[in-house]
């Protein structure tokens, strides 16, 4: 760094504020809003300088939205519960079955391998709204409509293709021989799996569930179609601030806000993997 | 001989479908014995790895049977061969140093932590890795890696050890010591080892008996010295040896009491009927043409022989390396003296018959070799 000018280093600082600013800003103002009354956010010019609140906050939590026509019970943490049980289920069954999947993809070449990869892939071609008519229709019949299990059901067509094609990479990265050398030394293919493969293909398993996480919990359509109000997550539960009296501007940012705070964590701890995760092609054979 | 430490018998390995698929390895039947070592020596895909794959349990036998000290295991997981291993891309476990990396394949064994850090120990010294065994296998060079995945295999007691490209990374100096060294402490303790190699030199210096094998057939299973001596065909004949063999066509006449070669530009090797035994005189005469190779060390400049012409003349500070232009071909000669040929030099070469190779020129197998049959 010692070879760049005052000038180079000026010029780097500000374009990259620049770009701070342009991915922040959106975030920033939410934030801001989230501390503000609908009278102050909606005021024009909007003010930069307001005196914060917390009352949005306050209602969330309580429950109790106080509106020009009067109180409406809201069930955000009901919501949030849901979004995080939803999306930690989900995950959780799509490793489950996603992980050993993906293994079996990577080492074995069985016949029509490829074609069942490929269809669990396509799962992800068709557009919800396609899909959702029949399978609503085939739910009420099956009795899973606006259940969990139903819902998380549904959301493994968003996250069992996600992790398998990502996992399924990661393993193929391995060289199969460190996987032999272990066979060799005198252990079970299982015991290969566990104590080889999967360690070897960690960070990628990680990242995957993590992505599997985030688009589970941004999942709108399935939800809003498929749930009725006591098992809808956030995503859904958002539309409860457009009331009869008004959309409500400064809960619906505090909704985010306190919505987007789990993944924004989760995606913060894990940025670590992430990052080994996708250097992992610098394991030497 | 003592009992055999591994027997393959009639094995066949496709790649795809039996009899449609790829035919890596044809009909491939050895016995090696215990306490032997032995090298599977061939270009690339000949089946050498295949092999050694088939004898892990990482490749499905497609057909035939392999025994491992009088069991059969052709059809058993890896874990219960009782084989070890080095692989050709080390394989070494990346989260695990290189210490732990020798110590987890005795994992298996059961022995106390004082046994495995002496075998440790003992091996480190062996392969020069004792500096490094603190380390971790991504920081350390392709060699180092290789010799600590030599190590993982050797510290083992197994009925057999693989060893596939042992020491191909090595430099050169390093791996003329590491040579004897393995071959000692492979020998001091009765191991049987197979190794696959396409270097001949390592081969040599190593394997007690080489297997020479081409297109998934095994060519020859002999000692070095009768590879060299004998090759049971032109392939043999021509791939071990360095420089290779001087082959050349050649038609056979008589003319009075001589049996002449007739090679191409009207070049003709003379013989005495008699400096051939009677069955390879009579072998040579029943056949019209055949191919007739002579080592370079073999060849031999001589005022009354056939002439030549110089095309390349190299002194490798040891011996010298002269092409020649002869009949139609090229001639290698090695003469250990420093030669001065200019380049386009007229020479005159002839060769001994007891050093003349002759081989059947459709089938390519061995008939005679030197005066004798083959």
């Amino acid at each position: 760094m010692e070879h760049t000018s005052l000038l180079e280093r000026i010029l780097r600082g500000i374009a990259l504020a620049l770009v701070v600013i342009f991915f922040m800003f959106p975030i920033v103002w939410i934030l801001m809003m989230s501390f503000q009354t609908n009278e102050t956010i909606l005021r024009i010019p909007p003010q930069l300088v307001f005196e914060p609140t917390l009352a949005n906050y306050t209602a969330l939590i309580t429950g109790k939205l106080m509106t020009a026509a009067g109180t409406l019970d809201i069930a955000f943490m009901r919501n949030l519960c849901n979004s995080v049980f939803l999306s930690v289920t989900s995950v959780a069954v799509a490793l489950l079955l996603g992980v050993p999947a993906a293994y079996a993809f990577a080492r074995h070449k069985f016949r029509g391998s490829e074609d069942i990869a490929f269809t669990l892939l396509s799962f992800r071609f068709a557009p919800a709204l396609l899909v959702l008519l029949p399978l609503t229709l085939y739910f009420q019949k099956l009795g899973l409509a606006n259940t969990y299990i139903g819902l998380i059901w549904v959301y493994q067509l968003i996250c069992l293709p996600l992790i398998l094609w990502i996992v399924r990479g990661y393993f193929e990265d391995i060289p199969a021989d460190i996987e032999y050398a272990y066979r060799i030394a005198g252990h079970s293919w299982f015991a290969t799996f566990r104590k080889i493969a999967l360690p070897l293909a960690g960070p990628g398993i990680a990242a995957a569930g993590l992505l599997a996480f985030i688009f589970a919990w941004n999942n709108f359509v399935f939800a809003l179609v498929l749930a009725s109000a006591d098992k809808q997550p956030v995503t859904v539960g958002a539309l409860a601030f457009i009331t009869s009296s008004g959309i409500q501007y400064g809960q619906i940012s505090a909704a985010i806000v306190l919505s987007i705070t789990p993944t924004l964590a989760l995606a913060l701890y894990a940025q670590r993997y992430l990052v080994e995760g996708l250097s992992l092609g610098a394991v030497k054979g | 001989m003592s009992p055999s430490a591994i027997t393959l018998s009639g094995v066949d390995k496709f790649y795809g479908p039996i009899d449609r698929g790829v035919h890596a390895v044809k009909n491939l039947t050895m016995e090696i014995a215990k306490g032997e070592i032995v090298a599977l020596l061939g270009s690339s895909g000949c089946g050498k790895t295949s092999t050694l794959r088939m004898i892990a349990g990482f490749e499905e036998v497609s057909r035939g049977t392999i025994a491992v000290a009088g069991r059969k295991v052709h059809t058993l997981p890896p874990v219960r061969r009782n084989v070890a291993m080095a692989f050709e891309g080390y394989s070494l476990y990346p989260p695990l140093t290189v210490r732990e990396n020798m110590a987890f394949a005795l994992k298996a064994a059961r022995l106390a932590k004082s046994a495995v850090d002496a075998k440790v120990a003992n091996i480190a010294k062996l392969l020069e890795i004792e500096d490094i065994l603190e380390r971790y296998p991504s920081s350390i060079s392709g060699g180092q890696q290789q010799r600590a995945s030599l190590g993982r295999a050797l510290i083992r007691e197994a009925d057999l050890h693989l060893l596939d490209e042992p020491m191909g990374q090595l430099e050169p100096q390093l791996r003329a010591v590491l040579r004897g060294r393995i071959k000692h402490f492979i020998k001091e303790r009765g191991l049987t080892a197979i190794l696959v190699t396409h270097d001949q030199t390592e081969a040599n210096a190593l394997a007690d008996r080489i297997a020479v094998m081409e297109g998934g057939v095994l060519q020859q299973f002999d000692t070095p010295d009768r590879l060299k001596e004998r090759p049971a065909n032109l392939f043999t004949g021509t791939f071990v040896g360095e420089p290779p063999m001087n082959v050349f066509e050649a038609y056979v006449g008589t003319a009075a009491d001589k049996i002449s070669l007739k090679l191409p530009d009207g070049l003709s090797l003379d013989y005495d009927k008699d400096a051939f035994s009677g069955p390879v005189r009579d072998e040579l005469l029943n056949r019209q043409r055949v191919v007739i190779g002579v080592r370079p060390y073999a060849v031999r400049r001589s005022k009354d022989g056939v002439p030549a012409t110089v095309s390349a003349n190299q002194w490798l500070g040891d011996q010298t390396h002269i092409a020649a232009d002869f009949a139609g071909g090229s001639l290698v000669l090695v003469e250990h003296d420093r030669t001065r040929l200019e380049l386009g030099a007229p020479i005159k070469v002839s060769i001994d018959p007891k050093n003349l190779h002759v081989f059947d020129q459709a089938s390519g197998d061995a008939i005679s070799h030197g005066t004798e049959l083959a």
